[in-house]
């Protein structure tokens, strides 16, 4: 019995985090939010780590983890609040095409040649008029909010939760940047009118499984980004002076920390579980990916919120940046199903709801 | 990740399966007091099969098995699913039989572990004091070495269980003069000594279990001591780890949450669900995923004791304050969804499951208070766990 990561995994969690700290640091975050663009030399780098085929099997020319490491590698990617498309084009779609059995298009994404976007907003929480329709196969409609501006082709959802492919370039497909306050990833709207649509499938199933991937991936963002607050909240306590003491010797401030330190902590192994329950098909593998999602929201949340006071003014400052992470993990809450959503689809999982 | 327990245990586990549906039948009643024959019988009935005291050795009476995690758990695991009786607890048992084993004299281990586990002798723990909360160390309540006695003299407060225990363990100062921590020794004396005296003190559930117990010239044998003269802080330390964690096991949340879903699917509300409520719904959802988490921080804990190399130092650290604080929400979410009933107390006809929802409530405020309050745990994982400084002492403090 070993519940816990394994030598590997701790590997490539710290040659991950290794490489961000050298080559995406905070000012290239910075640099992302001014030009999303930029965002396109980082992710390429990440390629060549060999992230976008992470889960991607190894015959299809990935790396063929499972999501216990995805997991690993989204805390990672969520502490150094790296920029790109990492949720869509190498979790979310890689799930939803082999899930769909649809495995032609898998080593085009290993190897970085594709960016896919994942426009399926609608199908956790349509909003306004949003929604598509089909006729003569194709795809007339507006989707919300889909992940990735920069997309070569986005993943849509259908009115019966069928599933579509469709090319960012062709005829009757326009694209709308959404600015948001999260500039690390970025989020489009999608207009379709008469556009040519690849049907995937129309099993339900696999878009479960495509937003269960993409649900516990988005949770160790949060997770990861979280931490990092902690930390930076901790560090800077250390260091600032007030009272002619540092302020991290009272306990007021002790106690923010070791409140944020003691709701967190519980979390790594809720995220864990809910990456191996997923892999190995365990139950309850849905109902701990929705309670993970929901948890790391409040979560994390409440670390955003405690981490910038520990700052004081500086936290609310664009000086040390900290606000990047606490917009990221606003993003990462509603993104996939807001927490209220998610724990009424865990009373459902539940059969409780009438 | 191998979450499994390995075929190694499936024989075991068959083994102590057969022994629970062969004895479900046999447990001590509900109303069977500490001191009946039949939860006598019971509790050496457990240690003999290796169900209780597993590990403690046979000379000390007990079964003597080489330690081994995984069987505990699968033992913890069967008794729970078919809610049989796992024996005596308490805090000789929980606390004392622990440090006995690991700092105790041989003669000591031989007088007292074989009749504590065997129920025979109730321990209570004599620490509080009205003058020494969660400043432990400034206790007063003083022995003094007269001849091959020592004569004690002062009083404790909060002591769970002096009313009807045998022994106390007891800490109190016997170095005056020595800084407050290395004054501290850590005494074993009976109960029916001349000069206690025990008075009762009714919590807020109503009911006594805890004491207020004074000393006056308490004479005790010179050797009724554990570790040496002022030794007794690091001794007291030693078990205090003990009690922390277990005080609000993740597993018993969740059984206790099951009950807050039945509870929901029963009651109404203007002739609904109370389940059927989305906003209770949600409460009851959000402490599941919390519980949920605390499950999976206890399996990391258990796998970090069998895998040297996992380091659990802060999963560990958080679970006495997060753990009795989220069980006092879990009982307030059942008292909530019941309305005015859930008011019900005593002898109130409409009483739902035997006023265990009040009672549960108030006990684990009582819990988050005990063993350490949430404010010191917050100081132990601020200052040990994430290495913050600790408050600057103030000048006019001692030492
Ligand atoms: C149900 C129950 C059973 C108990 N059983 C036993 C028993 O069997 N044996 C025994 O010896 N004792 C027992 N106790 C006593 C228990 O250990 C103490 O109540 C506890 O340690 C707190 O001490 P106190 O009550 O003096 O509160 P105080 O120490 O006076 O605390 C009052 C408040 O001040 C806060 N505070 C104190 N110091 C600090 C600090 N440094 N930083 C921040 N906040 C601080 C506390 O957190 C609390 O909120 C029991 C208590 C309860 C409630």
């Amino acid at each position: 019995m070993e519940f816990g990561l394994s030598q590997e995994q701790i590997l490539l969690q710290d040659s991950i985090a290794r490489y961000l700290k050298d080559q995406v640091p905070l000012d290239e975050v910075r640099a992302v939010a001014e030009d999303p663009e930029r965002d396109q030399p980082i992710w390429h780098g990440l390629t060549e780590l060999g992230l976008a085929g992470l889960i991607i099997p190894e015959a299809h020319g990935g790396v063929g983890l499972g999501l216990l490491d995805a997991v690993v590698v989204g805390e990672t990617l969520g502490y150094h609040i790296t920029p790109g498309p990492f949720l869509s084009t190498a979790i979310m779609a890689p799930s939803l095409l082999i899930a769909a059995g649809q495995t032609d298009r898998l080593a085009d994404i290993a190897a970085g040649r594709y960016r896919v976007g994942i426009a399926l907003s609608e199908a956790v929480g349509a909003r306004l008029d949003a929604g598509m329709a089909v006729s003569d196969g194709r795809l007339t409609g507006k989707a919300l909010f889909a992940l990735d501006a920069m997309a070569d082709a986005y993943i849509v959802n259908g009115p019966n939760r069928q599933l579509y492919w469709v090319d960012s370039e062709g005829p009757g497909v326009t694209r709308t940047l959404l600015t948001t306050i999260d500039k690390t990833r970025t989020l489009c709207e999608l207009k379709l009118d008469q556009a040519e649509a690849t049907l995937l499938t129309d099993d339900p199933a696999v878009l479960q499984a495509g937003l269960d991937a993409g649900r516990i991936v988005q949770a160790s963002d949060s997770l990861g980004a979280a931490q990092c607050m902690l930390d930076q909240a901790v560090a800077y306590a250390g260091q600032r002076e007030q009272f002619n003491r540092v302020i991290a010797s009272f306990q007021a401030v002790k106690h923010m920390c070791a409140e944020m330190a003691s709701q967190l902590e519980p979390c790594r192994a809720l995220i864990w579980y809910g990456g191996h329950a997923l892999s190995e098909g365990n139950d309850p593998a849905r109902l701990t990916v929705c309670h993970a999602k929901a948890h790391l929201s409040e979560v994390a949340q409440f670390v955003a919120r405690t981490s910038t006071e520990v700052h004081g003014g500086m936290g609310f400052t664009d000086l040390v940046g900290l606000h990047y992470w606490f917009k990221r993990i606003g993003a990462n809450r509603q993104l996939l199903g807001s927490p209220e959503l998610l724990r009424e689809e865990a009373a459902r999982i539940q059969m409780l709801v009438a | 990740m191998d979450l499994t327990y390995g075929p190694e245990y499936n024989a075991f586990r068959a083994e102590v399966k057969a022994f629970v549906d062969a004895n479900i039948d046999q447990q001590p009643k509900p109303g069977d007091g500490p001191r009946s024959p039949a939860v006598r019988a019971w509790q050496a009935k457990l240690i003999r099969n290796g169900y209780h005291s597993r590990t403690i050795p046979e000379a000390y009476g007990g079964y003597g098995a080489e330690p081994d995690i995984i069987q505990s758990r699968i033992i913890a695991e069967e008794f729970s699913a078919a809610q049989m009786n796992t024996g005596f607890s308490g805090q000789g048992i929980s606390m004392l039989t622990p440090v006995l084993l690991e700092l105790g004299t041989e003669a000591q281990k031989q007088q007292f572990i074989r009749k504590t586990i065997h129920g025979e002798l109730i321990w209570c723990q004599g620490y509080s004091e009205p003058g020494a909360g969660s400043d432990l160390a400034s206790l007063t309540t003083k022995a003094e070495l007269d001849g091959d006695e020592w004569v004690i003299n002062g009083q404790k407060i909060w002591t769970s269980t002096a009313q009807i225990s045998d022994w106390i363990f007891c800490l109190v100062r016997t170095e005056p003069e020595a800084p407050k921590h290395l004054g501290i020794s850590f005494l074993l004396f009976e109960m029916n000594t001349p000069g206690i005296e025990v008075r009762p003190l009714v919590d807020m559930t109503g009911a006594a279990n805890f004491n207020e117990v004074f000393f006056t010239d308490v004479r005790v044998p010179k050797d009724q001591i554990v570790g040496q003269r002022g030794q007794g802080w690091q001794v007291a330390n030693a078990i205090l780890g003990h009690e922390r964690g277990s005080l609000a096991p993740p597993d018993a949340a969740m059984s206790r949450l099951n009950g807050v879903i039945r509870l929901m699917q029963q009651e109404t509300i203007g002739g609904a669900r109370a389940i059927d409520n989305p906003v209770f719904r949600d409460r009851l959802m959000r402490l599941q995923g919390r519980v949920m988490a605390m499950q999976y921080n206890d399996m990391r804990l258990l796998s970090a004791r069998i895998n040297q190399n996992q380091d659990t130092k802060l999963a560990g650290m958080v679970v006495k304050l997060i753990g009795t604080e989220l069980r006092h929400e879990i009982e307030c979410l059942g008292i909530d969804v019941m309305g005015e009933i859930g008011l019900s107390y005593g002898d109130n006809p409409y009483l739902r499951g035997n006023g265990s929802w009040q009672y549960q409530y108030m006990y684990f405020l009582g819990l988050i208070i005990g063993g350490g309050t949430s404010q010191i745990q917050k100081n132990i994982i601020s200052e040990r766990g994430l290495g913050m400084p600790k408050e600057p002492k103030l000048a006019t403090s001692g030492a």
